[in-house]
């Protein structure tokens, strides 16, 4: 259970990483178009990311016993 | 008649004289020897020795004549048996007395009348005197004397006869067996010597039935013998006494005639008065008549004795045939009775006529003596009155002188007349004297009547006795005859009886006999089976015993095999087991596992026991697949999950936010617990926070004691417990693992241990 907590953690950062910086680049994506190069618009976004990466994991710490689905490669 | 008894009687006396003679003799030659000497000492022991001697002779020979004599003095005297022993050989008391009896057989009748007379005078001497006269008394004394000879001869036992002489042996062996007076008794007895045999040994046993028959046959052999012995005897003594009663017969008629004519001659020569000369040849005829007379008479009186001799032995004959219990020799008896009888008869009538004549002799002697007596008495007077003229005075008729012619003249007539006056005297007298005469005649008549009377009484009784017994003879063969039917008859019922008897009796036994042997045979046949059943339990026994010792050795030999094979098992068991557990200790290279499946599948086909089986089936299919993990590498795993451990030993099951999950890392980045510690013995659940139990089952781990360390690990909770799951389910694997191996050991090496037999 050990790796299995380690993946947690690792698949948490990953997601919290990808979250983030998704809402961070969508965010100054919207700063520049739309509000004009205003900054709020990317933090908002990288915290939007962030929090729903931290429920995300969360959420995942919470329910050990539920098994993440994953795909399962061909082992030939 | 009494000239005649005195005779006897002076005959008597003469013999007994000569008999005793030589004792005599011999009494008086003692003193005389003795007498002689007495001059020298050695004079006299002489004289002791040969009187000794000659008196031990004497006893000797005495002895050997009377063994009476002999008995008693070998009663009296001591020794004396052994010196009569040695004289006259072992003592013939039987033997002796029938040569006695056979020597007084051998002497002459009279002889041995005359000796019991003689003693019969002896013993009373004035009656043998005065009433020998008689006749009746003579008979009386030869019945006696006959009597006597009879009692005489029943002292010794019956004549034997010579073929007898086996039996008398045999008593006299048996009879010196026995003591003396035994054999002095069995001497007297009269009886037959088949009765003294068999009667001592006859209340003993009985005899077989051979030697009964045998002896029964001696018996008759010994009848016939006695029978053929007495008849020979009762015929000669008859024949002799016949002779002997006519010789007897005979002289006394000649005595008769010789008396008569004495008489006659005496009377001639009393009466006639005729010369001297005729005178002389007158009583020279007369001295030779009493001469023929007395001679005739000594003739006729021996003959008689002699008669009355024979005739008594042949009563003693008769007697003792009577006596002997034959009855084929009663008829002979009585024939010879009957003759014995009339020759008595015969000879006491000879004898009285005899006497009767003698009588008239008797008178007329009386007279010649009356005459001669009258005679001398006239001499007597005549020498008184003329003594110068004494002898001869025959012869001296002429030398007589005047006056004593004158003398005789007067004393004739006085004489005379004195005789006139005895006459006339006599004649008164002679009335009175024949008065007494008369009397005396008719006492003399009456006697003789009495006596002849007696005699014929006697001779009545005498024949009604012989008819009586005749009578009594037939009667008794009548009755005998009678009696041996009726005997016979008994018998015959009496052997019926007895046969029913004993065939009831032989039923009776051999029913009881048969009882007997049914009983003996079912005992024996029960005894016999018991035996046998004893037997053949017995070897049963020793046959289930061998044959199951042979068992047991076959079971041991195949227990051994099966222990060895067992063994075999067990150590192929043991080995696979051992590399069980090798494997389960060891790693390959490639892996930490190794998959057991091997090892186990060398179990499975090693043992074919159930326990082993299901021990090895028991073993998880992770471990029989994957193979289990090695207690260094659980340590090791465990050392790597620690720390994880510590991180989220805050987490519980309700804190599970990420918050806590930083808190719990923090607090085990900041708590610094001892690495290892010792479990206390007592644990209690509040005791413990993960921290301790971390350390607790890190110390047991170091330990070895992976059990324990898994039971710490186990009072994990939350977060801490779900990180150190999979560790635990290694854990139990390989603890199950290890406990299957370990029971799997147990079992090899105890199996081991049981089939491992005892050097």
């Amino acid at each position: 259970m050990a790796d299995a907590s380690g993946l947690k953690w690792d698949r948490c950062l990953a997601d919290t990483a990808v979250k983030t910086v998704t809402g961070l680049g969508v965010g100054m994506a919207f700063s520049f178009l739309v509000f004009k190069r205003h900054t709020w618009p990317a933090s908002l976004g990288a915290g939007l990311g962030f929090g729903m990466a931290y429920s995300n994991c969360q959420h995942d710490r919470r329910l050990p016993h539920l098994l993440h689905g994953h795909m399962v490669k061909d082992q030939q | 008649m009494l000239r005649l008894s005195v005779r006897a009687a002076d005959a008597a006396a003469r013999r007994r004289l000569c008999q005793r003679g030589p004792r005599i003799i011999l009494q008086h030659s003692r003193p005389y020897t003795e007498g002689n000497t007495g001059g020298s000492a050695a004079k006299i022991v002489a004289a002791g020795l040969v009187s000794f001697g000659g008196g031990i002779g004497g006893t000797v020979l005495y002895a050997k004549w009377d063994s009476k004599f002999r008995t008693t003095v070998e009663k009296n005297v001591p020794y004396s048996d052994l010196l009569f022993g040695l004289a006259l050989g072992p003592a013939t008391s039987l033997d002796s007395t029938p040569t006695k009896k056979q020597l007084e057989l051998a002497q002459p009748p009279s002889l041995m009348l005359e000796e019991a007379k003689s003693s019969k005078n002896k013993a009373k001497k004035v009656p043998s005197v005065t009433a020998a006269t008689t006749p009746a008394s003579n008979i009386e004394e030869a019945s006696a004397e006959a009597s006597h000879i009879i009692s005489a001869m029943g002292e010794v036992p019956s004549v034997p006869a010579p073929q007898d002489t086996e039996a008398p042996k045999e008593q006299c062996e048996e009879c010196h067996q026995h003591s003396p007076p035994e054999t002095a008794l069995s001497s007297e007895e009269p009886s037959e010597p088949g009765d003294v045999l068999t009667a001592p040994e006859e209340p003993l046993k009985e005899r077989p039935a051979e030697e009964v028959t045998a002896r029964i046959a001696q018996q008759d052999q010994a009848d016939q013998d006695t029978l053929t012995f007495v008849s020979d005897k009762l015929e000669d003594s008859l024949a002799s006494s016949a002779t002997a009663t006519l010789q007897a017969i005979a002289a006394q008629e000649a005595a008769l005639q010789a008396i008569l004519q004495h008489t006659q001659k005496l009377k001639e020569a009393m009466e006639t008065e005729v010369s001297a000369e005729q005178r002389s040849s007158h009583w020279k005829d007369l001295e030779d008549a009493v001469c023929a007379r007395s001679r005739n008479v000594e003739e006729a009186g021996a003959a008689l004795v002699q008669a009355r001799a024979s005739l008594d032995s042949l009563r003693a004959v008769v007697e003792s045939a009577k006596d002997s219990r034959v009855a084929a020799l009663r008829p002979m008896v009585l024939a010879a009775e009957e003759n014995l009888h009339s020759m008595t008869v015969d000879l006491d009538r000879a004898v009285d006529k005899v006497q009767s004549v003698e009588s008239e002799a008797k008178i007329v002697s009386q007279y010649s003596e009356l005459v001669n007596e009258a005679k001398q008495q006239f001499q007597r007077e005549l020498s008184s009155i003329t003594p110068e003229i004494q002898a001869n005075w025959k012869g001296l008729s002429g030398t007589l002188s005047v006056d004593d012619l004158n003398a005789l003249i007067a004393h004739a007539h006085r004489r005379i007349d004195q005789l006139n006056r005895e006459m006339a005297e006599q004649r008164v007298r002679e009335q009175v004297h024949i008065e007494a005469a008369l009397e005396q005649q008719k006492l003399e008549d009456q006697k003789a009547l009495e006596k002849a009377v007696s005699l014929a009484v006697e001779h009545n009784l005498e024949r009604a006795r012989l008819e009586q017994e005749r009578k009594q003879v037939e009667l008794r063969e009548v009755m005998e005859a009678e009696m041996r039917t009726q005997l016979r008859r008994q018998a015959a019922a009496h052997t019926d009886h007895l046969r029913d008897v004993l065939k009831v009796q032989e039923q009776e036994l051999q029913a009881e006999a048969e009882e007997v042997l049914s009983s003996k045979m079912m005992e024996q046949e029960t005894r016999y089976r018991q035996l046998t059943q004893e037997q053949l339990d017995n070897f049963t026994l020793d046959m289930n015993a061998a044959y199951a010792r042979l068992k047991g050795m076959e079971e041991a030999i195949d227990s051994h095999v099966i222990a060895e094979e067992e063994a075999r098992k067990a150590h192929q068991l043991w080995l696979s087991v051992e590399a069980l557990g090798y494997t389960l200790r060891s790693s390959s290279l490639d892996s930490l596992t190794r998959p057991l499946e091997p090892a186990a599948q060398a179990i499975r086909e090693s043992c074919q026991d159930e326990f082993a089986v299901a021990l090895a089936a028991a073993l998880p299919e992770e471990s029989l697949q994957r193979g289990v993990y090695s207690e260094e590498s659980l340590r090791a795993r465990f050392n790597a999950l620690r720390s994880l451990a510590r991180r989220v030993a805050l987490v519980d099951e309700s804190h599970n936010s990420l918050y806590q999950y930083f808190l719990s890392y923090l607090q085990a980045a900041l708590l610094f617990e001892e690495r290892q510690e010792a479990p206390p013995a007592k644990i209690s659940s509040q005791d413990l926070d993960p921290f301790k139990i971390l350390s607790y089952a890190s110390y047991s781990l170091e330990q070895g004691d992976l059990e324990l360390a898994a039971k710490l690990v186990n009072q994990l909770r939350g977060e801490a417990r779900r990180v150190v799951q999979d560790w635990l389910v290694e854990a139990r694997l390989t603890l199950e693992t290890k406990q299957v191996v370990s029971l799997l050991s147990a079992y090899a090496n105890a199996v081991g241990l049981g089939t491992t037999q005892a050097p």
